[in-house]
């Protein structure tokens, strides 16, 4: 193996730190393989069963859960030993005269499979590797490529591990009642297990070519739950939407991922790619290209502007899935993505000391312009998508600013809590006659108050209220964009910072709006709402408390320290984010501001504030009003402007269907309607009568005189032969067998004179 | 080694098989004697594997046993269905495929 302390001039002997392979760690691939065997098995037995395939699924989504806890505890104690043993060996680890940057640079030339080597940086900040844990098998060969399967252990998939079992489980129990008297009910337990395996199967890829497979999996259980209630054209037209529009961006991904595997040098290995790009070894031009490929495969799968118009529609699912596939999950894909080739857009997008970029631009645009989309919506759970595609555009938001702990702890966070605003909408909808029309809710928090606590935790958490964890994650993202004094950070991202306090208002101006319209004011529907029962409440409860516990795990220093919880400060950040040097490029991380803070959950409690005194106000007026277009928005031409504006969705879905389709589905036909009738339909004629012509002459001449005569002598000849040759056609086998016998002894006969 | 000897064994295996399905009415016993014509070859072909040293006779005799194994399954399915139409196995009067 590589050793650093010869190569750089030290003497020492530094026992390195490394994180060891375990059971759990080379049997994680156990977790997909369950599930996938989970889909087979109730797809085969599942109708037989007493719960029609519902108790396999639990069952094995409770066992990879279990595992999953069992491989993240053991990766935090892992990690913990690697960072404290350093900190006792920090006399005998090297120190770099002139910062990391040298550390890194001959690292990175020394073409490490995994280095574990202690770095310093500027003395005192001490930059530990935490290695990834690889398992490897090769799957195909073709000439000198070779195709592997494997695991991918490291922070960030131990992480998403955690998260898809558990929010899996959770929305497998909560299935049980939702979907309870569908006709596909065990179709649908098979799919969930399947999703679970190919998103497991994604997140541990070893490999691009990995990554894509898993990554088309999930889509396609996207497109199938989407579709579950196809008889209904809606749903099964959304299905399609969001499969199509997928499409579009996995052009980008295949494109990118072809490109980074020349540019690499022929490897689909991710570590490899990575440990390339942070040294230096790929084009950064080809590395530019890559990411912005990467990019439009981001758009599509997690639904930034301008391919998230399938991420709303994808609501015609049924609840659960959306919570699990189209909040905490799948969408993330795209940004789980973007984690695992960070070194390739960090260096592709020079996201180190920039002020703006493509992932953060998008990720700010989508973050704004989702957000205002979903003031407008009256259907509960296209509001949370609205929402979803907001957050899912704050996640690259940060990323995009080289906030990369944020980002991918905003991810951890909001899938709690958003998994919890949709099954909290979905158990609305269970008691509410199967309706997500907030027009015909209000006044709900007395009849369910189950689901108005876990509904109200989720959206003080989305809102970015303190103490719930959205408020941790997203002050983290937005000290990291670096603008606001004092927090450093990787650049000064100015229009993505300003994009998302923008957006950290909004968010609560809309969860304020669907609070009221949801549980406040006095009921406006037709039917008799009551609470769920327990396993539709019980996942609520749960997913509420953990939104409003795991913002605790990435406390900012200055916080703990304050409390006295050193230790417990920036938990997730050393669980999370690679510290392998060779493999991960040198992010500066931001320092966290109080005043940012405070400015910021000031603006989000303002905008929620405003937007309850709009609703109180309304109330005032007419109690079952649910806004006020009669009188405000239609008196004022650019108000009235901008809201059909939203409501249209930017006329989006009319760019798509009628512009770009439409518009190329006209012209397209017209010209092949003018190619037909003029260039194909004159040859045709013209050459149909040069036939006629010619055939005239050669039936007058030729085939009555020539051919007319050879043919009925054939005929006849034919005709004669068959009359003689029927008699063998006895049907007599035996008759059959003596000709074949005799046929064969000739032939044997002749093949004797001849060889 | 006596090759030649095997290999008239087999021939008049052969020929008996041959009579067997030309003569005999009894679609049993013609599938009797279809299995008689295989295993005459069979016996040429491990003859002729032992004599040359080659296994790959033998193994061919292998795979022609497997073979002849589903084609009797086969044959006998075919006899058992003639017979559920017409009473009989008379191979003689199932003759209703001719020309």
């Amino acid at each position: 193996m590589f050793n650093s302390t010869s190569l750089l001039g030290v003497s020492a002997e530094i026992a390195d730190p490394v994180i060891k392979s375990n059971v759990l760690y080379d049997w994680v691939f156990l977790v997909p393989a369950t599930m996938a065997v989970s889909f087979l098995l109730i797809l085969f037995f599942g109708k037989r069963m007493k719960y029609q395939g519902a108790e396999i699924g639990i069952t094995a989504i409770s066992l990879c859960f279990l595992f999953a806890i069992a491989t993240s505890f053991s990766w935090i104690i892992d990690t913990q030993q690697v960072l404290n043993g350093d900190k006792g060996e920090k006399a005998a680890a090297v120190v770099v005269d002139d910062g990391g940057d040298k550390a890194l640079t001959v690292l990175g030339a020394g073409e490490t499979a995994a280095p574990l080597l202690p770095i310093v940086e500027e003395g005192e900040k001490a930059r530990v590797t935490v290695n990834p844990v690889v398992q490897e098998r090769v799957w195909l060969e073709n000439g000198e490529v070779e195709f592997s399967v494997g695991t991918l252990v490291d922070g960030q998939s131990v992480m998403l591990l955690f998260v898809v079992t558990f929010i899996s489980l959770l929305v497998h129990v909560f299935s049980t009642d939702y979907v309870a008297g569908d006709s596909r009910y065990t179709h649908y337990f098979a799919f969930l297990s399947l999703f679970t395996a190919s998103m497991l199967f994604m997140v541990f890829s070893t490999n691009t070519l990995q990554l894509i497979v898993g990554w088309e999996l999930v889509g396609v259980c996207s497109f199938a739950l989407i579709g579950h209630w196809w008889e209904h054209k809606p749903n099964s037209d959304a299905a399609l939407k969001a499969f199509l529009t997928n499409r579009v961006g996995d052009i980008g991904l295949l494109v990118g991922m072809i490109i980074l595997f020349f540019g690499a040098g022929g490897t689909f290995d991710i570590l490899e790619i990575n440990s390339k790009a942070v040294a230096g070894e790929i084009d950064h031009n080809l590395l530019l290209i890559a990411s912005c490929c990467l990019m439009a495969a981001v758009a599509s799968k997690s639904g930034q502007f301008i391919l998230h118009t399938w991420l709303p529609d994808a609501m015609a699912g049924p609840t659960p899935v959306s919570a699990l596939i189209h909040a905490a999950t799948m969408v993330v894909a795209g940004v789980y993505m973007i984690g695992r080739l960070y070194p390739v857009f960090w260096d592709g997008l020079t996201i180190s000391g920039s002020t703006i970029n493509l992932m953060a631009l998008m990720g700010g645009i989508t973050c704004v312009f989702g957000g205002a989309l979903a003031f407008v919506q009256n259907d509960v759970k296209k509001v949370l998508a609205y929402s979803t595609v907001s957050q899912l555009g704050y996640m690259v938001l940060a990323l995009g600013v080289g906030a990369f702990t944020a980002g991918f702890f905003h991810l951890f966070t909001h899938a709690f809590f958003k998994a919890c605003l949709f099954l909290g909408a979905g158990s609305l909808s269970h008691a509410n006659h199967h309706s997500f029309d907030m027009r015909e809710m209000g006044g709900l928090r007395k009849i369910m108050p189950k689901t108005f606590a876990t509904f109200t935790i989720g959206s003080l958490a989305l809102a970015g209220a303190f103490p719930f964890a959205g408020f941790w994650s997203k002050d983290e993202i937005l000290a990291g964009a670096g603008v606001w004094p004092g927090t450093g950070g990787n650049g000064t991202y100015y229009i993505p910072f300003w994009f998302g306090m923008l957006t950290a208002a909004m968010t609560a101006g809309y969860m304020a709006r669907v609070m009221w319209l949801v549980f406040f004011g006095e009921y406006r529907g037709n039917h008799h709402p009551h609470e769920n029962g327990n396993r539709i409440t019980v996942p609520l409860i749960i997913l509420a408390g953990m939104a409003t516990v795991v913002g605790f795990l990435n406390l900012p220093k200055p916080f703990a320290e304050f409390f006295g919880l050193k230790d417990a400060a920036l938990a997730f950040e050393h669980w999370v984010e690679p510290a392998s040097v060779a493999h991960f490029p040198a992010i500066d991380h931001a320092s966290p501001s109080l005043s940012l803070a405070i400015v910021a959950t000031l603006l989000a409690g303002g905008a929620a504030a405003a937007v309850w005194m709009y609703y109180r106000r309304l109330y005032a007026i007419d109690p079952r009003a649910t806004s006020y277009t009669d009188h405000w928005i239609d008196n004022n031409r650019l108000l009235k402007a901008g809201h059909t504006f939203l409501v249209e969705k930017y006329y989006l879905d009319h760019l798509y269907t009628h512009i770009i389709a439409g518009g190329t589905k006209g012209p397209l036909a017209k010209a092949a309607y003018w190619f037909n009738q003029n260039v194909l339909d004159g040859t045709v004629n013209t050459a149909g009568k040069s036939a006629a012509a010619s055939g005239r002459f050669i039936y007058r001449f030729i085939d009555q005189g020539a051919i007319d005569g050879a043919v009925n002598a054939s005929g006849l000849s034919a005709s004669g032969t068959g009359q003689v040759l029927r008699g063998i056609q006895s049907g007599k086998i035996r008759q059959y067998a003596t000709l074949m016998f005799g046929a064969a002894a000739v032939l044997a006969g002749v093949f004797i004179v001849v060889v | 080694m006596l090759l030649n000897e095997f290999l008239l064994l087999a021939a008049v295996l052969f020929a008996i098989g041959v009579y067997g399905v030309l003569s005999r009415r009894n679609g049993v016993l013609v599938l009797m004697s279809i299995e008689l014509i295989l295993n005459s070859v069979n016996i040429n072909l491990v003859a002729f594997g032992t004599y040359n040293g080659d296994v790959a006779g033998q193994v061919f005799a292998l795979f022609i046993i497997a073979v002849a194994a589903a084609e009797v399954g086969v044959g006998l399915a075919i006899v058992l269905l003639i017979y559920r139409n017409r009473r009989s196995i008379d191979v003689a009067e199932a003759d209703l495929l001719k020309g």
